[in-house]
């Protein structure tokens, strides 16, 4: 290597990187967390249209009983959609604090029903039509948007699509299983040392002091875990993590949960997909708690890349559909309700005969909540989603 | 100063002359650092060897034994290993058996039958498993094999030609994919690379071209075809373009039942292209079609070739690939003078790799941004190997494959059909940096069983390579360190902690 020409390159070099910003976010203001179900997960095991017949029909061995009709019942909402047993204790208690809404017919206008696609689409903001390369996603062109406030970080290990093609570094670190630290303050100052001055500077500060600081602050919590106080395998030991850093630090995160796929014995009231929904719903609550006082500051959504078919396949199972239902949280959430466009859940509304309509698309929804929370004007909003007006369902 | 180069195979002739009358005083010149730098890129990272091939034919002669390696030999260690992976047995015709007995099976058993998902599931793993193997192998030959730029060429048209393991069947075929499709045209014509991955069950299964046919198009392959395999995104063709092209490539398909489909088709049955792969001119549309301003018709595979030396002869097509290669061998933005002398090789030689290469080999512009590349996941890995084990023969790839997934540039895993991005900026966010660092330590500390097939760890006591003590460190990597590297590692406590900030340091992390 030839040392002069390394040494100059690097000076020319911006320090790139969000170390500012990165341990001094500020304290109060709106925060977000997208929470992406990969996988397509059945919305129906979530949301039960129990007012429906051809639901009960249409799923001879999978439906979840309808409100009083027993242990394993779904628990009534309105007059048309009741909440699975799974999530009960979880979900159930926070919509009866009006800090849960749910969106049905949510979704993309990607009708392709590939994971891959769909996910895609979701992620990049824009439709394949509009897309150039695959590089570029709505969190981080809202990061862009919002600018300093925005505190991004993903808690996933490599950046999702979601957060590519930003301005600037923004780090990610997965809070899944082990956070002890790699390295000892000693070997962390060394490593440091060989990267001052360099471009990469900014991210290896950012990212070894990231995983220090973590290491420390859940140092005690493993202890507890060792004592039987947490699961450490579900998903709320994750979210417990990530409510302390978006609590002190960050402002806009992302997560993702896979495991969704059920095209075969999903279960019904009880079940995998059910334990899947449970654990979520503990991820989320544990979440919801974590955040303490920020909590109001905080809304959640959880979302996936389509919905399943409306009938049980063969397998006791479902295949891959178009429409979902979306659930938002907040500590500030006018929740308690069921919101956006909807119709009755008849064969004849489905779409080709197959699965639900989506009426809501999740780019006009997010949209819509992303003015209201941050006062994005129309010409932010289309950054963010190119050619989608915003649609505020009065979430916020 | 400019000059032109005679055609490659004359200035091969030339060199090969020279280096026998200049045969001593090549010998007597070791390389220096700006010279171990250039071995550092045309090289997945110098070893022992490469520096010994360098000292005995200089430059020019070690850039013209890269470029037409021939077969040299793998160490017989990793033959046998290769040898011992079932992806690397499995011929097409084998795979076609396989695939055609699983698929009869299923369809005997009942859609509810427990018995027909174990077995679905079954076939599933056995894909992940010989895309795993088909991963491991690939990275023994990058670590082992002479034919250092050929592993790199593979690599980079695997990558370039993306395909996932993980949809449907891929995973059983990747290891064909690798062996039989990319690598002995890694070097050679762009054209019969393209034809090569056009009809490699690999490519029709994952980009769809499988279930494109007469009156059920799919356009999927039609458009990354031209988009991401060789002119580009905006370079001048028409969605109309993509809807002939998809036409001109509808019948062909992926061939899991020939039996039932022959007999359906009759007389115009199946032109047979390899044991998996076939042209049904019955699921062909045979209208005209208006492509890149020529008319196509006519149901046959000449249609299709046609089509591929259409495209292929575009310059959009010499200027995307020349972008491209040097985007991976030079810098993330490679100076337009470069990509223009690029592309007017390609064009001359009808799209001869290997010629395009020389072109980047020698140029200025590389030499200029020698040390500034920042190396991918897969770069830093192999890299990291072949400067600890130096030769040493590294026979388990397995916790290797684990570690390029650690750093999120698995092979074959890529869900999207661009590829990994070839850019610093996909790899160096801090997460990913400090994933590195924690591999930097694992490579360092000799706990990886790279050298027991199958192993789990290294046996207790494995003492970490001594990478301080070795002649091609002293020789390679020492005489260039930057200053604060070298302070750093005057503070390292022992071995394991110096081999860790070696590897970790940014001189090891550039290329």
């Amino acid at each position: 290597m030839q040392r002069r020409a390394f040494l100059k390159t690097l000076a020319a070099l911006p320090a790139l990187g969000v170390a500012g910003r990165l341990f001094a976010a500020p304290t109060s203001g709106p925060r977000f967390l997208l929470v992406f179900l990969r996988g397509g997960y059945d919305s129906n095991h979530l949301l039960v249209p129990y007012a429906s017949d051809f639901y009960y029909e249409a799923r001879p061995h999978i439906a979840i009983a309808r409100p009083g009709s027993g242990a394993d019942a779904a628990t009534r909402l309105d007059d048309a959609w009741a909440l699975a047993p799974a999530v009960h204790d979880s979900l159930g208690a926070l919509y009866a604090q009006r800090q849960v809404a749910f969106v049905p017919f949510a979704g993309t206008d990607d009708l392709s029903r590939s994971h891959f696609e769909t996910q895609d689409d979701v992620e990049s903001g824009e439709t394949a039509a509009q897309r150039h390369g695959f590089h570029s996603g709505f969190m981080a062109r809202l990061a862009g948007v919002l600018g300093r406030q925005a505190a991004p970080i993903a808690f996933t290990r490599s950046l999702p699509l979601s957060f590519q093609g930003g301005h600037g570094d923004i780090p990610n670190l997965s809070l899944r299983g082990r956070t002890r630290a790699a390295f000892t303050p000693r070997q962390v100052d060394l490593l440091q040392a060989m990267y001052e001055g360099t471009p990469l500077q900014a991210p290896v500060r950012d990212g070894l002091k990231l995983r220090q600081q973590v290491a420390g602050k859940f140092a005690e919590e493993m202890v507890h875990a060792s004592r039987g106080a947490v699961n450490p395998g579900g998903f709320a030991t994750e979210t417990a993590r990530i409510a302390t850093l978006m609590r002190d630090q960050f402002r806009l995160g992302f997560v993702d949960v896979g495991g969704w796929d059920t095209h075969v014995n999903q279960g019904d009231a009880r079940g995998v997909l059910a334990n899947n929904l449970a654990n979520l719903g503990r991820g989320l609550e544990a979440f919801a708690r974590g955040m303490g006082d920020e909590w109001k500051h905080t809304v959640v959504a959880v979302i996936s890349e389509f919905g399943r078919t409306f009938r049980e396949n063969g397998d006791r199972g479902t295949d891959h559909g178009h429409g979902t239902v979306y659930t938002f949280l907040g500590g500030a959430l006018r929740g308690g309700r069921i919101l956006g466009e909807q119709r009755a859940v008849t064969r004849a509304n489905l779409l080709q005969d197959r699965d639900y309509p989506v009426l809501n698309n999740y780019r006009a929804v997010f949209g819509g909540l992303f003015q209201r929370l941050w006062g994005l004007s129309d010409e932010h909003v289309n950054q963010v989603f190119p050619g989608a007006p915003p649609r505020d369902l009065g979430l916020v | 100063m400019r000059f032109t180069l005679p055609k490659p195979w004359i200035a091969g002739a030339l060199v090969a002359l020279l280096l026998t009358l200049l045969a001593p005083t090549a010998l007597a010149a070791p390389p220096d650092a700006r010279n171990i730098a250039w071995l550092d890129r045309i090289t997945f990272g110098a070893d022992s060897a490469t520096l010994a091939q360098y000292r005995k034919l200089g430059r020019e002669g070690f850039l013209q034994a890269q470029l037409h390696p021939g077969d040299p030999a793998l160490p017989p260690a990793v033959t046998t290993q290769l040898a011992s992976l079932d992806a690397e047995r499995l011929t097409l015709n084998d795979i076609a058996t396989q695939l055609r007995e699983q698929r009869a099976k299923l369809r005997a058993l009942d859609k509810g039958d427990p018995q027909r998902r174990a077995l679905a599931k079954a076939w599933r793993k056995r894909g992940h498993a010989l895309a795993d193997q088909a991963a491991q192998a690939e990275l023994l030959r990058a670590i082992a094999s002479p034919a250092q730029l050929r592993e790199q060429m593979t690599v980079f048209w695997l990558n370039h030609f993306s395909v996932f393991q993980r949809k449907r069947q891929v995973g059983w075929f990747v290891a064909d994919y690798t062996n039989r499709v990319i690598r002995p045209h890694a070097l050679g014509s762009f054209r019969d690379l393209v034809m090569a991955t056009l009809t490699s069950p690999a490519m029709l299964q994952y980009l769809d071209n499988a279930n494109n046919a007469r009156g059920h198009y799919n356009e999927n392959y039609a458009r990354e075809l031209m988009e991401l395999h060789t002119l580009g995104v905006h370079a001048g063709y028409t969605q109309q373009d993509v809807q002939a092209l998809m036409h001109i490539l509808s019948g062909l398909t992926l061939d899991l039942r020939p039996r039932e489909r022959a007999r359906r088709f009759g007389a115009r049955g199946p032109q047979r292209i390899n044991a998996l792969v076939a042209f049904y001119p019955r699921r062909h549309d045979a209208s005209p079609q208006v492509f890149l301003g020529h008319t196509f018709a006519g149901d046959d595979m000449s249609e299709i070739r046609r089509a591929v030396d259409l495209i292929v002869a575009q310059p959009a097509c010499a200027r995307f690939i020349s972008t491209e290669l040097a985007r991976y061998f030079v810098a993330d933005t490679p100076s337009p003078a470069l990509i223009d002398r690029m592309s007017r090789t390609f064009q001359r030689t009808h799209g001869d790799i290997a010629a395009v290469l020389h072109t980047l080999f020698t140029a200025p512009e590389l030499d200029a941004q020698l040390g500034r590349k920042f190396k991918d996941p897969m770069q830093f890995v192999i890299s990291a190997v072949r400067l600890s084990a130096d030769g040493r023969e590294v026979v388990n790839a397995e916790p290797l494959v684990k570690a390029l997934r650690t750093l999120g540039e698995p092979l074959y895993g890529r869900l999207t059909p661009d590829g990994w991005p070839l850019q610093a900026t996909s790899w160096n966010s801090s997460g990913q940096m400090s994933d590195r660092f924690r591999l930097a330590r694992a490579l360092g500390s000799g706990r990886m069983p790279l050298f027991d097939p199958g192993a789990k760890r290294a046996p207790v006591g494995t003492a970490p390579p001594d990478i301080a003590a070795s002649m091609l460190y002293r020789e390679s990597l020492a005489p260039r360190l930057r200053d604060a590297t070298r302070q750093a590692l005057a503070q390292a406590r022992n071995r394991v902690e110096w081999n860790t900030l070696l590897l970790a340091s940014p001189d090891f992390n550039f290329r």
